[in-house]
């Protein structure tokens, strides 16, 4: 018998079903695999393999008991660690939060309990979500697994890793500016950003309020979209959750792009994009208008300013989202002789680097005298941003660009400049900013066998339009390359 | 355009007790990230309202319902210093 | 303080008395143990989100439109940020440049003279928790260490700033009692200082009369009563004119009032002004409130005090008693009651004002405990119109009515306090007394009308009481009249 962890998600849920293998004995399968993989990647801050067991246990005899909870009943998952687990810890990659175990779950971990699915562990992020390299977190980096000398990208990092090599089935992440997107790409699997309010974010612990959402990392897009059916719900603990119907996602699968209007982004297709990433993704545009699609070029002039605006507003937001790590209720505490004291030493002590650099940059852009020049100039180009968005949608159903200008790069690389390490979320920011549903699919490797990414953007409630058109990349690209890392051969290091 | 920056006082703000090297540092590299924003106020927004929300939403309201609340235990488990039934901080300086 | 005028805002904090909290659904219990009703939002636990309390909403809405204030179609709320133990979140959800109200006014009346207090703007917050100081004296800086609960965190709270309309102490303390008749009136809380659940803030500035310029305005607070709201702000313009004539400045700082010495103090001020940082709270979206709701709020209003004071008075009550019971606000709700059921205005008026307030102090007790209802005191008047009982009587069985003892019919039956009104039945005591004087009655018939008191008291004396005078003076009037 093949290795269970290789299993996808759907073809594990028709084993389940039909009573090939129990979710004990798939569950088993993805912990070997880690017992592998971790010792490569660090893709896991905290794997409780007892408390998936206990999961998948329960998942098998309710499945015995005649309840088939869908498409997740019995299948082995990962959360990001910015996600409230209650009796986990639950750390945001941070050394703030180290120790800290939450009386309550997010959402999402209601959501996934309530569905059977099995909850692996917690994956490793940059703090905070802060990061495309997950090289931010408190805990050390996780690696990737096509080379491990590579960032996994980020800050999604550790769950992008763990679905590529098969120590998870699938996994949540967040994307505030790319983070779910560019890991995926660099990690050559499948991962969507929703549309924001989609799905809840209580219980994610917040980096940008405006522009967080949970979405799902999966390898096939099919396997993608029947994760984020289960999670895409009404939340009333969530005052951004979208309370309109949900549109089901994973019916237009086989459709088909035929008649299909696809947009090309110009501004994201030359300066900037490494050239074998761009060849790639043309060769895509043109098997898309080859199957049917009418694939032509859009502008969207304001996206060159995204950029700038998304270093300003999520900046902002963080800034007052993480006052409260303040050592007073949970958390590290570093003592002073006054509160103040405390609170600022705790701070200092607790943040890393780059949380530090953005709550600074944060607070400077809110200060006096200096909003309107950066926060309010920013917010008013988010609306411009939208304009084009809404500009383009007139014209085409999807538009499309690489996910990353650039392949994983190496570990260390753009650490001391942190302008060049902003500079890997440059495809992705607009979408964040827009509020629009956005995903990213494997399209092949470069010269080096590191996977390349390929955008989809749709309108925001159209994930519909997303999903169809991905499963038809999905299709013409015939991505079937797996890190040597998800093999059975490879020993722990 | 030269941005100017009195990182000792947004420090302050902040409630993050920085070393003088690190002030330096980061006052520099915020320096260059904000000459790089700054790049924002190139556009013409005359006019423009500024976006503060994706979704065009008003009014989400909760009834008002008593929830259960969590148990102190439970909490003060996680309090970095607790005194019997509350949490415990150092002297307080300034007053709100 | 001849040559100067007193310049004076008030910054009013109103906890509202909902169930649950603002942003959560934690109880509003402050009789609570600490730390016992918190949640994830309300602690700020990492991932928790807040979402506004409807009902909370509707409340600040009904304050606005009680001070007529006009009712914003889209407001925002804002993130206020400073760090404090106190404030989980290290901000505070507020409302910063569109609050929910704005353009109000409140009428106020000093000494027979009634002065409008502009309001300028009606917002929606929430409270911070309360920190303990480990020290003998309570005061902050010389704790040791401070305790924090956090039950009161969240709680909703609606910031009322009036004008700087206010010019004397008097004013200020008249208004402050106004705002509590009207937000008590409108049942959204109970606004009692004492407990906190309402807290008045003084913006303070003096200038020579006839100059147009603000002079520089310091900030008083801790008043816990009305009594010591006015004797602060007495106390601060003094202090102010003092300065100034001095020689002094005025500095814009917030000043602390001292109960027990009776004197404002400069607290410890901060390095640098303040730089809260307001931006959109981005965890919530905008509010808008539609013809359809703001007509609702308007038509859903009670009738407010100064309305209610206005009418009783109108009905022919005296404007003093008119006053105490809507004071009390459940006296006029009862006087509504018994004259809704025909009972006399004046009578009702008199009693609840009167022997009502009196019985309740004495007693130290509530209207709702002692039962008395609108029909007991439509019953009681009706009884003292008919001439079934005397009004002294009618006051004993008031009193027993209180006391709980039974319905007035029954009370003036069982105690044999019942007037005897019937001619027929007081006939033969008259001719009795008559027979008994007819010297007396010699004189009336010669015209002189004054011995009819001294016949009807006899007629009293002989019926212990129970005659009704007017009864027996117009019989022997009659009888005289026949011979």
């Amino acid at each position: 018998m093949s290795d269970l962890a290789d299993l996808n998600v759907g073809e594990a849920a028709t084993g389940l079903r039909a009573g090939d293998f129990s979710s004990v004995e798939l569950t088993d399968a993805v912990i070997k695999r880690a017992g592998i993989t971790e010792s490569h990647l660090h893709a896991y801050l905290t794997f409780d393999q007892d408390a998936a067991r206990d999961a998948a246990r329960v998942a098998d005899d309710a499945r015995a008991g005649g309840e088939d909870r869908g498409p997740l009943h019995g299948i082995p998952i990962a959360l990001k660690d910015n996600m409230t687990t209650r009796g986990t810890e639950t750390t945001a990659g941070s050394k703030i939060l180290a120790g800290y175990v939450p009386p309550y779950d997010a959402a999402v971990v209601e959501r996934l309990q309530s569905r059977h699915a099995v909850i692996l562990g917690k994956t490793n992020l940059d703090e905070y979500a802060m990061g495309s390299s997950t090289e931010n977190s408190a805990y050390g980096p996780t690696r990737n697994p096509w080379d491990t000398e590579r960032i996994p990208g980020g800050s999604s990092g550790g769950s992008a890793a763990a679905v590529a090599v098969g120590s998870a089935m699938a996994a949540l992440g967040s994307d505030t500016g790319g983070s779910i997107r560019q890991p995926a790409a660099m990690c050559g699997i499948v991962g969507v950003k929703p549309t924001y309010g989609l799905v809840s974010r209580y219980g994610l612990i917040a980096f940008a309020s405006s522009l967080d959402q949970i979405g799902p990392f999966a390898r096939t897009v099919a396997d993608a979209a029947s994760l984020l059916e289960v999670i895409a719900e009404f939340d009333i603990r969530d005052a951004t959750s979208y309370r309109g119907e949900r549109p089901a996602f994973s019916q237009a699968l086989e459709e088909g792009v035929a008649g299909m209007r696809v947009g090309v982004v110009t501004e994201l297709s030359g300066d900037g994009i490494d050239a074998e990433v761009a060849a790639a993704c043309r060769a895509m545009y043109d098997s898309l208008a080859n199957a049917g699609a009418e694939v032509s070029e859009v502008s969207l002039p304001a996206s060159e300013y995204a950029l700038s605006a998304y270093y300003l507003i999520a900046p902002a937001e963080a800034s007052a989202n993480l006052a409260r790590f303040d050592g007073v209720r949970y958390g590290l505490r570093v003592g002073g002789a006054t509160t103040e004291e405390m609170m600022a030493r705790t701070r200092a002590e607790g943040f890393g680097p780059e949380v530090t650099r953005r709550i600074l940059l944060g607070t400077y852009a809110l200060s006096a005298g200096y909003y309107d020049a950066f926060y309010g100039q920013a917010q008013k180009v988010r609306t411009l941003v939208r304009r084009d968005f809404a500009a383009a949608y007139e014209k085409v159903d999807v538009l499309v660009s690489p996910t990353s200008p650039t392949t994983a790069f190496p570990i260390g690389e753009r650490t001391a400049d942190p302008l060049s390490m902003y500079y890997a979320d440059v495809c992705t920011i607009a979408s964040n900013l827009a509020g629009d549903p956005s995903g990213s699919v494997p399209i092949g490797l470069d010269n080096q066998g590191l996977p390349i990414g390929f955008q989809i953007m749709a309108p925001a409630l159209h994930e519909a339009n997303l999903f169809r058109a991905a499963a038809e990349v999905e299709r013409l690209a015939t991505f079937s390359h797996r890190p040597a890392l998800a093999t059975s051969e490879v020993r722990p290091a | 355009m030269p941005v100017d920056i009195d990182i000792a006082k947004v420090a302050r703000l902040a409630r993050l007790a920085l070393t003088e090297e690190e002030l330096r540092q980061y006052g520099a590299q915020l320096v260059d990230i904000l000459e790089h924003a700054e790049r924002v106020s190139a556009l013409p927004t005359e006019g423009v309202p500024p976006t503060s929300h994706p979704l065009p939403m008003t009014n989400a309201f909760r009834p008002d319902e008593v929830r259960p609340s969590l148990d102190r235990e439970e909490v003060l488990e996680q309090a970095p210093e607790r005194e019997g039934e509350y949490f415990r901080v150092p002297r307080i300086l300034g007053e709100a | 303080m001849s040559g100067w005028e007193a310049v004076i805002g008030i910054e009013t904090h109103v906890e509202l008395q909902t169930r649950s909290k603002m942003f959560c659904g934690c109880a509003v219990d402050f009789g609570a143990e600490p730390n016992t009703t918190v949640c994830p939002v309300c602690l700020a636990l990492p991932g928790a989100l807040p979402v506004p309390n409807q009902e909370a909403i509707e409340g600040i809405l009904s304050i606005g439109a009680a001070f007529e204030c006009e009712l914003v179609t889209d407001s925002l709320f804002h993130r206020k940020n400073y760090f404090y133990p106190d404030l989980p979140k290290n901000y505070q959800i507020s409302q910063y440049d569109v609050p929910l109200c704005v353009n109000g006014h409140l009428d106020v009346e000093v000494e027979g003279e009634e002065h409008r207090i502009g309001i300028t703007r009606v917002h929606m917050e929430e409270d911070t928790g309360k920190s303990l100081h480990g020290s003998e004296t309570g005061r902050i800086h010389d704790a040791e260490y401070s305790l924090l609960d956090f039950n009161r965190s969240g709680v909703p709270l609606v910031e009322i700033v009036s004008e700087p309309d206010i010019r004397s102490p008097e004013q200020a303390r008249a208004y402050a009692a106004e705002l509590q008749r009207v937000v008590r009136s409108l049942g959204v809380s109970d606004v009692r200082l004492e407990e906190g659940s309402v807290r008045f803030d003084a913006n303070i500035s003096v200038r020579p009369v006839g100059q147009a310029e603000y002079g520089t305005r310091a900030e008083v607070k801790n008043m816990n009563s009305l009594r010591s709201l006015q004797r602060a702000v007495a106390y601060e313009i003094e202090r102010q004119i003092a300065v100034i004539e001095g020689g002094g400045e005025i500095v814009q700082e917030t000043r602390h009032w001292d109960e027990g010495s009776g004197k404002t103090s400069s607290m410890r001020s901060k390095e640098e002004s303040e730089d809260y940082r307001y931006f959109q709270e981005p965890d919530l979206v905008p509010l808008h409130v539609d013809d359809e709701w703001r007509e609702r709020v308007v038509a859903g209003l009670p009738e407010l005090p100064a309305v209610r004071r206005h009418r009783i008075a109108e009905s022919g009550v005296d404007r003093q008693a008119a006053a105490v019971m809507v004071e009390a606000g459940d006296l006029a709700d009862l006087f509504d009651d018994a004259v809704a059921g025909g009972a006399d205005p004046r009578t009702v008026g008199n009693w609840l004002s009167g022997d009502v307030v009196a019985y309740l102090r004495r007693n130290d007790t509530t209207l709702q405990e002692t039962h008395l209802s609108g029909a007991h005191l439509q019953e009681l008047a009706e009884m003292v119109r008919e001439g079934a009982l005397s009004s002294t009587a009618a006051k004993d069985v008031l009193g027993r009515v209180l006391q709980g003892e039974g319905t007035p019919a029954a009370l003036a039956a069982k105690h044999d306090l019942i007037q005897i009104s019937d001619s027929g039945e007081l006939e033969a005591e008259v001719d009795a007394v008559l027979a008994a004087n007819v010297d007396v009655l010699g004189k009336i018939r010669g015209g002189d009308m004054k011995p009819i008191g001294f016949l009807v008291g006899q007629v009293m004396k002989a019926t212990r009481g129970k005659a009704d005078p007017k009864v027996v003076s117009e019989l022997i009037r009659t009888k005289a009249a026949e011979g």
